[in-house]
C-alpha cells in the first residue's frame, strides 16, 4: 500500500515535470520572439494578441484552429508510432498524400450507399492504402535492411508525382488542375451545421477521429503485447530478438501503422476539408510538419495531441498576425523559435545539470564534515 | 546516437520549413494601417488587401506584380493595403475570409483561389472580393482575365522575325485551356510574319521545376529552334537557362524576364499587367462604383503586351510588331485562343 503511494506520487512529480518543462520552453520563446518582433520594428503585445485572438479568441477562429489541428494530430501520431519502433518515418508526408488520393477515388467512384458507410468506408479505404506506402518501407527494412529514411523520402516523391498523374489524368476535372470532387454522402460532418457557435468555421468530425485514435495509439502502444513488443524493438532490437520477440514482424507491423494514421490524415482533410485533390506543386507539409509534432510530443500520442494543438496555434495565429502587419518572415521566425525551444529540451538539461551540482556540492560538504 | 541525430536532422528540417522560403520582404508594413494624416476625413476611405497564393512576396512575378497594383493604388488614395500570404492551399479559404472581415474588398490572386473564391464570397455576401486570372461568377465578386492570346501573338511576330533557322518553339506548363491560349496566339503571330516557320511545341506537365524546362528547350534547340518561347512558370527559368548556355533566343513570360538571363538572351517578354488588374479593383471599390463584372483586360486595355528589357529587339521589328499591335486595337486581326480558332485563322501580312 505505501508502496503504490509513493510510486504514485514518484509517477505524478515526473507527469507534472513533463508537463512544466516545455511550458517553461514555451513562456521563455514567446518572450524572445517578442524582442524579435520589436527588433524587426513591430508592436510585440500587437502580434501576440492577434496571434491568440485568432487562433482562439472566438468559436469560430478557435474551430479553424482545430481544422489545422486535426491532421497533424495524426501525422504526428504516425511519426511518434514508428519512432517508438526506432523508426524515423520521414514518408508521412506520402503516405498522407496517396492517402487523400485514395479517398477522393473512393468518394467519387463509389455511389449510392448511405452517407456513414460511405463516410467510413472512405476513410477506412484512405487509411488502409497509406498504411500499405507505410508498410512497403518496413517492409524493405525487415527483409533487406535498406534505410527507412531513405525509402519513405523516396516514397514521398514517388507518392507525389503518382498523386499528380492520377489528379491531372484519371480524376481530371476537366480543364482544371484539381481532381473530381467527392459525393456529398462522402463528406464528413462539420459542426458549423447544428452548433450555430461554429458557424464561419470548416471544423468538422475529424478531429474527434483524431483523438479516438490518439486514445487507440496510446492503448496500444502502453496497453498491450503487440505494444509492448514494439516498443522493446525500439528500444534494443537485438535484446528484443533475443526475448524471442520477431523483430522484421513488428517492423512491417508499425510501419504499416504508421502509415495507416498519416493515410487516415489525408483522407480526412479530403472529406472534411478539401472535398478535392489539387495538383500538387510540392509537398503538403502536413507529413514533415508531423516530424516536429511527434518529438515536441516527446513521440508520446498524448504529448502529440499537446503538441499538435501548439503548431495549430501557430499555424492559425500566422495569418492574423500578418494582417496586423508583422511580416510573413517574421511570424515564421517566432514559431521557428517556439518550436525550437520545446524541442530542444534545454530547459530540463539546465534545471537538471543544476540540481546535480547541488547534490555535488553538498554531497561535498558533507563529505568535508565527516 | 541515433536518435540525436534523428533529432538534429529534424529540428534543421523543421526551422527550413519555416523560414527556408523566406525572401526578404518588400518593405516591412506599417504596424497600423494609418488613412492619410493630411485629408481631412469626410467619410473613412476603402480599405483593400490581397491573400497571395503559395508562391508568396518575393516571387517577382504574378504576386509580386499584384502587390505592386495595390501599393499604387494606396499610395494614390491614402490607404495602406494589406497582404496575407498563404502557406498551405488549405489555407486559401480562412485566409480569405479573415481578410474580408478586416478590409472592403478582398483580392485572391491566381487562378488556384477559384474554389475557396466561390465559398468564401457566398459566405460572407455583404462583402467585396476581386480574383486575378479566373472568372467567378457571383454578386459581389471581380473578375478580371487576360488575352495572353494577344501578347502572345505579338512576340510571336518578334519571334517569326528573329527566327534564322525558321524553327521556333513553344515550351508550356501543364496543358490547360490557359495556356492553350497562349500557344494558339503565339503560333497564330509567327505564321502571320512566317508562314513557312515550323513550330516545336512542347508541354513539361508542371510549373515548377526548371530542370524539365531546360531539357525541353535543349530538345528543341537539339531539332534547330532557335527563339522559343516559354508559358511554363518556373519551368522558364530552366528554359533561359538553356538558352544562355546553347545561345539562343528565350522569350519570357508573365513579366519582363530579361534579369534572368546572364547574358540577355531574353528577347523580349509577354507581359501581362496583373497590377493593373488589382489597380483596377482597388480604384472601382473607392470610387464606389465596384460591381460584379468580368475584366477580359487585352492589348487595347494595356492588359497585355510585350517588353524588351534587354534591348534586344531591332527598330525595325519593333515597328512591324507596332503595326499588329495597332491592329489588334482595331480589331481587323482577332487572335485566335484555341487550336481550332488557329486553324481557321488567316494569316494577315502588314508588312
Amino acid at each position: 500500500m505505501e508502496n503504490k503511494v509513493s510510486e504514485f506520487k514518484a509517477r505524478l512529480q515526473q507527469n507534472t515535470k513533463a508537463i512544466a518543462y516545455p511550458l517553461i520552453a514555451i513562456l521563455l520563446s514567446f518572450i524572445v520572439g517578442g524582442i524579435i518582433v520589436a527588433a524587426f520594428g513591430n508592436d510585440p503585445i500587437v502580434a501576440y494578441t492577434a496571434m491568440f485572438k485568432g487562433s482562439l479568441g472566438s468559436w469560430s477562429n478557435f474551430g479553424e484552429t482545430l481544422v489545422s489541428v486535426t491532421p497533424l494530430i495524426l501525422t504526428g501520431l504516425s511519426v511518434a508510432f514508428a519512432f517508438r519502433c526506432g523508426l524515423f518515418n520521414i514518408g508521412a508526408e506520402g503516405q498522407f498524400i496517396i492517402g487523400s488520393v485514395a479517398a477522393v477515388w473512393a468518394g467519387w467512384a463509389i455511389k449510392g450507399i448511405p452517407a456513414l458507410l460511405h463516410v467510413l468506408l472512405v476513410l477506412l479505404i484512405g487509411a488502409a492504402v497509406g498504411g500499405i506506402w507505410g508498410g512497403v518501407v518496413g517492409w524493405l527494412k525487415a527483409k533487406v535492411g535498406s534505410h527507412e529514411v531513405i525509402n519513405s523520402i523516396m516514397m514521398n516523391y514517388i507518392a507525389m508525382y503518382f498523386s499528380n498523374y492520377i489528379v491531372m489524368n484519371l480524376l481530371n476535372e476537366p480543364d482544371k488542375a484539381f481532381s473530381h470532387a467527392i459525393a456529398d454522402t462522402a463528406k464528413l460532418w462539420r459542426f458549423a451545421e447544428t452548433i450555430t457557435v461554429f458557424k464561419g468555421s470548416r471544423v468538422h468530425m475529424g478531429i474527434v477521429v483524431a483523438l479516438i485514435v490518439a486514445v487507440f495509439a496510446y492503448y496500444l502502444l502502453n496497453k498491450t503485447v503487440r505494444g509492448y513488443e514494439i516498443r522493446a524493438v525500439g528500444f534494443n532490437p537485438y535484446a528484443a530478438e533475443y526475448g524471442g520477440i520477431n523483430v522484421p514482424r513488428n517492423v512491417v507491423l508499425a510501419m504499416f501503422i504508421s502509415g495507416v494514421f498519416a493515410g487516415l490524415a489525408g483522407a480526412i482533410m479530403v472529406t472534411g476539408i478539401q472535398f478535392r485533390v489539387n495538383n500538387l506543386f510540392g509537398f503538403t507539409g502536413y507529413g514533415l510538419d508531423g516530424i516536429a509534432v511527434a518529438l515536441v510530443g516527446n513521440n508520446h500520442p498524448i504529448g502529440v495531441i499537446l503538441s499538435a494543438f501548439l503548431f495549430g496555434v501557430l499555424q492559425k495565429g500566422g495569418p492574423m498576425m500578418q494582417l496586423k502587419g508583422v511580416p510573413k518572415e517574421v511570424v515564421g521566425i517566432i514559431q521557428g523559435i517556439i518550436i525550437l525551444f520545446v524541442a530542444v529540451n534545454f530547459i530540463k538539461v539546465m534545471i537538471e545539470r543544476y540540481s546535480e551540482k547541488q547534490k555535488i556540492k553538498k554531497g561535498s560538504v558533507e563529505g568535508e564534515g565527516k | 546516437m541515433k536518435k540525436s541525430l534523428a533529432l538534429l536532422l529534424v529540428l534543421v528540417m523543421a526551422m527550413s520549413l519555416f523560414v527556408g522560403c523566406a525572401q526578404p520582404a518588400p518593405a516591412p508594413a506599417e504596424p497600423t494601417p494609418a488613412p492619410a494624416p493630411a485629408e481631412p476625413a469626410k467619410e473613412p476611405a476603402k480599405t483593400f488587401g490581397m491573400v497571395t497564393d503559395t508562391g508568396g512576396l518575393g516571387d517577382k512575378s504574378f504576386n509580386d506584380s499584384a502587390w505592386e497594383g495595390l501599393q499604387k493604388a494606396g499610395t494614390e488614395f491614402g490607404v495602406e493595403p494589406v497582404v496575407l500570404q498563404s502557406t498551405k492551399q488549405e489555407d486559401y479559404e480562412p485566409n480569405l475570409g479573415n481578410m474580408s472581415q478586416q478590409v472592403d474588398l478582398t483580392v485572391g490572386v491566381g487562378f488556384l483561389f477559384e474554389n475557396a473564391m466561390k465559398a468564401v464570397a457566398e459566405q460572407y455576401p455583404d462583402k467585396k472580393f476581386g480574383i486575378v486570372d479566373m472568372v467567378v461568377e457571383m454578386p459581389n465578386v471581380m473578375s478580371v482575365v487576360f488575352k495572353e492570346h494577344e501578347g502572345s501573338f505579338l512576340v510571336g511576330v518578334i519571334a517569326g522575325l528573329t527566327t534564322k533557322s525558321n524553327v521556333i518553339g513553344f515550351v508550356g506548363g501543364m496543358e490547360l485551356p490557359l495556356i492553350k491560349k497562349f500557344e494558339a496566339g503565339f503560333r497564330a503571330g509567327v505564321l502571320s510574319v512566317k508562314p513557312d516557320a515550323k513550330i516545336l511545341v512542347n508541354y513539361t506537365g508542371v510549373f515548377d521545376n526548371p530542370d524539365k524546362g531546360k531539357e525541353v528547350a535543349l530538345a528543341q534547340f537539339a531539332n534547330k529552334a532557335d527563339v522559343i518561347y516559354h508559358a511554363s512558370g518556373a519551368c522558364g527559368i530552366g528554359v533561359i537557362q538553356a538558352a544562355d548556355e546553347k545561345n539562343f533566343w528565350a522569350i519570357g513570360v508573365d513579366q519582363d524576364q530579361s534579369a534572368v538571363s546572364t547574358k540577355n538572351k531574353v528577347l523580349a517578354s509577354m507581359i501581362k499587367r496583373v497590377d493593373t488588374a488589382t489597380y483596377t479593383m482597388a480604384k472601382a471599390i473607392v470610387d464606389g462604383n465596384f460591381e460584379s463584372k468580368i475584366l477580359d483586360l487585352g492589348v487595347k486595355e494595356e492588359g497585355v503586351g510585350y517588353s524588351d528589357g534587354g534591348n534586344n529587339v531591332s527598330a525595325e521589328v519593333k515597328a512591324v510588331v507596332e503595326k499588329y499591335k495597332q491592329a489588334i486595337i482595331d480589331g481587323t486581326i482577332v487572335v485566335p485562343t484555341t487550336e481550332e480558332e488557329l486553324k481557321a485563322f488567316k494569316p494577315v501580312t502588314l508588312q
